[in-house]
């Protein structure tokens, strides 16, 4: 009797949560697979029936208009080759300057990681929206950092700094720096200092040593950070509206118009699923290292 | 020290610079006269007038007070919801659904915004269409969205808790006859209170800044802050956000240094029992 109910029980923990998420997240990616092959009408909703129904009997209509779209106007492709570009670069950078600031940490007295770690996280507990903002303010013609470059005399003339890719990378590292940097520091902290110890005594330089012996053993960490900046940042809207190029859009932006703007239904649909196509591979990867990083209880 | 730590902690110190000096100058602007934002005005600052301006606006506090409630209402859901799947998840062993059931739990930490938002509100309305609930967009679609993306933190944080530690404390519990409910009362849910805290605090703060996962979700007349933000900034800068980010500064930095003293004393206290016990058994 106890088992019995036991069993009940689990069953009611477990599928209560799974089916909240089969609702309100599977089934929604399969509406919008749907959509993406139906055609704009001006009706509510503002999109062709997938069934229609002649005299009686049922009709699929798919419609492949809106991806056959996508692949006509130039501009789908580019945004998107803009949008991985921009993402890759990010990574990059993110990876760049995050890698030295994690092993700077995993380094560190234990008293003082915490402190560090406290440091990095501390600015995710405030809007991001507003600290995405405040690098207009920085970047803008007469921002702040021309003024003090003017002031210096380093340049004469105030440099255009915003609406730039350079300002979306900018953003896009800033935002995104200490998603790199904490699961790296999670894998450097456990690192064995005595195998850095035995590179040495076996002659090996600093830098030898580094590359033998910590880079190798840190690539999970590398990345599982890269995977948590890459994926989200394809599909960046806040940054590059607030802080890009007007002349070339990312994936994001152009989904976001075509629905809200253009209200074409299809087309929104059509681009989401080509940029989850793009993104499926990266994203069932980051899926695998995190279950083994939950289930291995570190 | 080899010039490897140098380097790495010079930079620390220098990525720490480019973390805090975006923040460091909205609060600096915040005092500024000038309506120019980034021209300081001595003569005439430091000044409180953009958070009188900002004391004033209706329109600001009426958003920021549906996001408060918003953002309580979907953390505390989250975690309810974000603890179920996190104990199925650690505790259950294999069962049908649990590859899904994980994936559909990180998938979300990483999916682009654009695509959860859009996909979200295609969801609302086919069931608008199909059981007539919900009626149009506002504050109840935007909360089931943001349930929704907050559990899957909520249950990581709390998976992860439970995985720290093996299952021998609720196995003895069970080998002396308590029921599961009462195991789960007793032994399981203490253990993991701290993964529930951080994972309400963190779900309320992804709900309260969130802003494009909303817009999409949201209807006329229910703009949460982020929303009115975002319309204010993307046509230029307004001083008055500055004062607004500054308050809203003040308060996390307030409630992390209450959290961090304390955290510091449940843990000397912890201490302090655990010498007093090892005290006893001599």
């Amino acid at each position: 009797m106890v088992r019995l109910t036991q069993s009940a029980g689990r069953r009611l923990v477990a599928g209560i949560p799974l089916l909240w998420l089969l609702l309100l997240f599977l089934v929604p990616f399969l509406i919008v697979f749907r959509i993406s092959f139906s055609e704009v009408r001006l009706a509510i909703p503002p999109y062709t029936p997938l069934i229609t129904w002649h005299q009686g009997t049922p009709t699929l209509a798919v419609h492949t208009s809106a991806y056959s779209f996508l692949f006509t106007d130039p501009l789908y492709i580019s945004s998107y080759l803009y949008s991985l570009k921009v993402a890759a670069v990010s990574t990059l950078c993110c990876l760049l300057i995050g890698y030295p600031m994690a092993y700077a940490i995993a380094r560190a007295r234990p008293a003082n990681r915490a402190v560090l770690l406290m440091l990095i996280v501390l600015p995710f507990w405030t809007s991001f929206l507003l600290r995405v903002y405040a690098w207009i303010g920085l970047l803008k013609n007469n921002g702040v950092i021309n003024n003090v470059l003017l002031h210096l005399g380093v340049i004469h003339q105030p440099l255009t700094l915003l609406q730039t890719d350079f300002a979306v990378y900018i953003g896009i590292v800033y935002s995104y720096l200490p998603f790199m940097i904490l699961p790296l520091y999670t894998n450097l902290e456990k690192h064995d200092p005595t195998l850095l110890e035995a590179a040495a005594d076996l002659g090996a330089r600093p830098l030898r040593a580094f590359l033998a012996v910590t880079l190798p053993q840190s690539l999970p960490g590398i990345l599982a950070g890269s995977l948590l900046v890459f994926i989200p940042a394809v599909g960046e809207y806040v940054i590059p509206t607030l802080l890009g190029r007007t002349d070339q859009l990312m994936i994001g932006r152009v989904l976001s118009d075509e629905f809200f703007e253009n209200r074409d239904w299809p087309v929104a649909s059509a681009v989401a699923i080509l940029a989850l196509l793009l993104l499926v591979v990266p994203i069932i990867l980051f899926q695998r290292l995190e279950r083994r990083e939950l289930e291995t209880g570190s | 020290m080899s010039s490897r730590g140098l380097f790495a902690r010079v930079a620390l110190v220098l990525g720490l610079v480019f973390l805090y000096v975006p923040i460091l100058s909205m609060i600096v602007f915040s005092f500024n006269n000038s309506r120019l934002v980034t021209v300081w005005d001595a003569a005439h600052s430091p000044t409180f007038k953009w958070y009188r301006t900002l004391v004033g606006n209706e329109q600001i506090l009426g958003a920021a007070w549906l996001s408060i409630r918003i953002a309580v209402i979907s953390a505390t859901a989250a975690v309810v919801l974000g603890t179920l799947a996190g104990m199925a998840l650690a505790r259950f062993g294999p069962f049908r659904g649990r590859l899904l059931l994980a994936g559909m739990t990180t998938a979300p930490i990483v999916m682009p915004e654009v695509i959860t938002g859009l996909s979200l509100l295609l969801l609302f309305v086919a069931m608008g269409q199909l059981i007539g609930w919900p009626r149009g967009v506002g504050a109840i679609t935007i909360t089931l969205a943001h349930i929704t993306f907050c559990m899957a933190y909520v249950t990581v944080v709390v998976q992860s808790r439970l995985a720290g530690f093996d299952e021998s404390l609720e196995e003895a519990a069970m080998d002396l006859g308590a029921r599961p409910l009462t195991v789960f009362a007793r032994i399981t849910l203490p253990l993991i209170l701290p993964a529930i805290a951080s994972g309400w605090l963190l779900a309320f703060t992804l709900s309260w800044d969130d802003l494009v996962i909303t817009q999409f979700v949201a209807g006329p007349g229910s703009s949460t802050l982020p929303m009115i933000i975002f319309s204010k900034v993307r046509f230029g800068v307004t001083p008055d956000i500055n004062a607004l980010a500054t308050i809203m500064i003040l308060i996390v930095a307030t409630g992390i240094a209450i959290s961090t003293v304390w955290m510091r004393y449940r843990e000397r206290r912890r201490e302090r029992d655990l010498q007093l016990a090892a005290a006893a058994n001599l």
